[in-house]
């Protein structure tokens, strides 16, 4: 997108259409580690999670009142380990999923997420840190990249902040998006504003905050201002945000990846991938003969 | 939706990262098993330390708190009844006749008595105790000063650490007693105690009898528990497993404020 000016086309393939070029390198660079360092960040924090499978809000776990999220087991009448899920007071079974799961010789055994689902595979508190650890930094270094190369080659002025036309389209982007009618031809070459309004909270808020709240945690920066951590409402609740601002991420990774799919996966994916997107020639004596 | 794919180059990279994925699924724990990929991953604990280090300052204080925040228990983890004859022998005498040995790069090696650790230069302080697990609880803490108690044996100037022998054997036969160990910046920090009252009472055997160490700005498996001996060091390397302490050498990292 930073190339607008740059480099209008290539040479076109298929009859009406042609290639442009949409996504500069960095970019792409920068979203693919993104990919890997969000995953293993996922996946490595479900393990931690595990080693203590509950939430709180609070300066701490023991305050007399419960814990607001936990996941655990509980057996029932026929000595059956049952996975249960509570929110707020409220149980859900959630056996297979959450709290319980079959381990491979087909016995229900106590796990709080699928093996599948975290690194390492069974629960490992220890190791789990150290690919948190590791990601964590290369996210955030990532990230500043990003953050500097985007204002210092203006993809964040040009190509992320909302004009005044974008602000007027919103309405009907918003109906765009609901019947999943994406656009082919000049428009394709832009963020549309829902895209790029999203964009813009991802990278300046919600990533920022799980962020904040991963060092909040963090019993060394603690001491930077004393009481700092109170102002997200102390050390057990910015457990509990960090969690929800994961969750979010991965919200957001899902509506992501559905709008490639309904928007041309080929298309929008080799786009992350060598950068180029084919685009409907929309002046008529470009596609005529 | 158009998930399937004629061109080949496509069916290509569809299969190619499917495969990927499942291959990057059981490669992360076989590289999470392997010699060397561990220790990639450790070398952000460097990073860690230094970035901590340079924002938050040698001598910041851990936060405090107020009565109201007390949790009501204080939870105990890991060991709750030292499985030593000796520790239990102690405690069935009222810790009397325990003693707090203090040796290795000192100019004076000394033991303490209850009494005597009581005279030292204390603190009272309400801190949170933050576990690797995730959970925290509020506590009350009085203790006496290791930098106080350091200074009254005096330091040589070659040591860097102070090593923290236990009394609770990690093992159920008996051996692997816990260890810990600090440096001299959080050994010489006014809220790190050598504590033996909790809540106002003489701290239960629960929560570390007779003595455990308060270094508030790390996480909880670096308060050790049931403190026997100190041992002032240049070097941990050749303790044990030679990381540092007794998780530490089952692979958590030697630097916990994080």
């Amino acid at each position: 997108m930073t190339s607008a000016a740059r480099s209008p086309t290539t040479a076109p393939r298929r009859r009406g259409t042609y290639l442009y070029y949409r996504h500069a390198l960095p970019v792409r660079v920068m979203h693919w580690i993104n990919v890997i360092a969000l995953t293993v960040l996922l996946m490595s924090g479900l393990n931690i999670f595990s080693a203590h499978p509950a939430l709180y809000w609070g300066r701490s776990s023991y305050t007399g009142r419960g814990p607001v999220f936990e996941i655990g087991t509980v057996e029932d009448p026929r000595g059956d380990t049952v996975g249960v899920t509570r929110v707020l007071g409220h149980d859900f079974v959630t056996t297979g999923a959450l709290g319980a799961a079959r381990a491979p010789d087909g016995e229900v055994v106590e796990r709080t997420f699928p093996s599948w689902l975290t690194i390492p595979g069974n629960r490992w508190l220890a190791m789990a840190r150290r690919w948190h650890f590791f990601f964590a930094w290369v996210f955030v270094l990532n990230g500043l990249c990003y953050l500097g190369y985007s204002i210092a080659s203006r993809h964040l002025s040009r190509d992320l902040a909302p004009d005044r036309t974008d602000w007027r389209s919103i309405g009907r982007s918003i109906v765009d998006h609901l019947r999943f009618r994406h656009p082919a031809g000049e428009a394709a070459k832009r963020y549309n504003v829902l895209q790029k309004l999203t964009y813009l909270a991802v990278v300046f808020v919600l990533v920022p905050l799980v962020i904040l709240m991963g060092l909040a945690m963090s019993p060394r920066l603690d001491t930077v201002l004393p009481g700092w951590v109170d102002f997200f409402g102390g050390r057990q609740s910015v457990r509990t945000l960090h969690f929800i601002a994961a969750w979010l991420i991965v919200a957001f990774v899902l509506v992501h990846v559905f709008e490639v799919i309904v928007a041309g996966f080929w298309n929008e994916l080799r786009s992350m991938i060598t950068g180029r997107y084919r685009v409907q020639a929309e002046a008529p004596d470009e596609t005529a003969r | 939706m158009k998930l399937r794919a004629r061109n080949p180059r496509r069916r290509f990279l569809l299969r190619g990262s499917s495969a990927m994925a499942a291959l990057a699924l059981s490669g992360c724990d076989a590289l999470s098993r392997s010699d060397w990929f561990p220790r990639v991953l450790s070398s952000a604990e460097k990073l860690d330390r230094g970035a901590q280090r340079l924002v938050a300052p040698r001598r910041a204080m851990a936060q405090e708190f107020t009565p109201a925040d007390l949790s009501p228990q204080f939870r105990s983890n890991g060991t709750a009844m030292p499985q030593n004859a000796a520790y239990q022998a102690l405690a069935a005498g009222g810790f009397a006749d325990y003693r707090l040995e203090v040796g290795g790069l000192v100019q004076r090696p000394a033991s303490f008595s209850l009494t005597e650790l009581r005279a030292l230069p204390g603190r009272t302080q309400i801190t949170r105790h933050d576990c690797v697990e995730g959970w925290s609880a509020i506590g009350q803490w009085k203790g006496a000063r290791l930098s106080a108690l350091l200074e009254s044996v005096g330091v040589q100037p070659a040591a860097r650490y102070v090593v923290f022998h236990c009394a609770d054997p990690m093992e159920d036969d008996g051996t692997e007693p816990y260890y810990e160990s600090i440096d001299m910046d959080d050994a010489m920090h006014p809220q790190t105690l050598l504590a033996y009252e909790l809540n106002d009472h003489a701290l239960p055997i629960k929560n570390g009898a007779p003595i455990r160490l308060r270094v508030e700005r790390q996480l909880g498996y670096k308060h050790a528990k049931y403190v026997l001996r100190l041992e002032l060091v240049e070097s941990f390397a050749r303790i044990r497993g030679g990381m540092g302490g007794y998780w530490e050498d089952q692979g958590y990292e030697w630097y916990a404020g994080i």
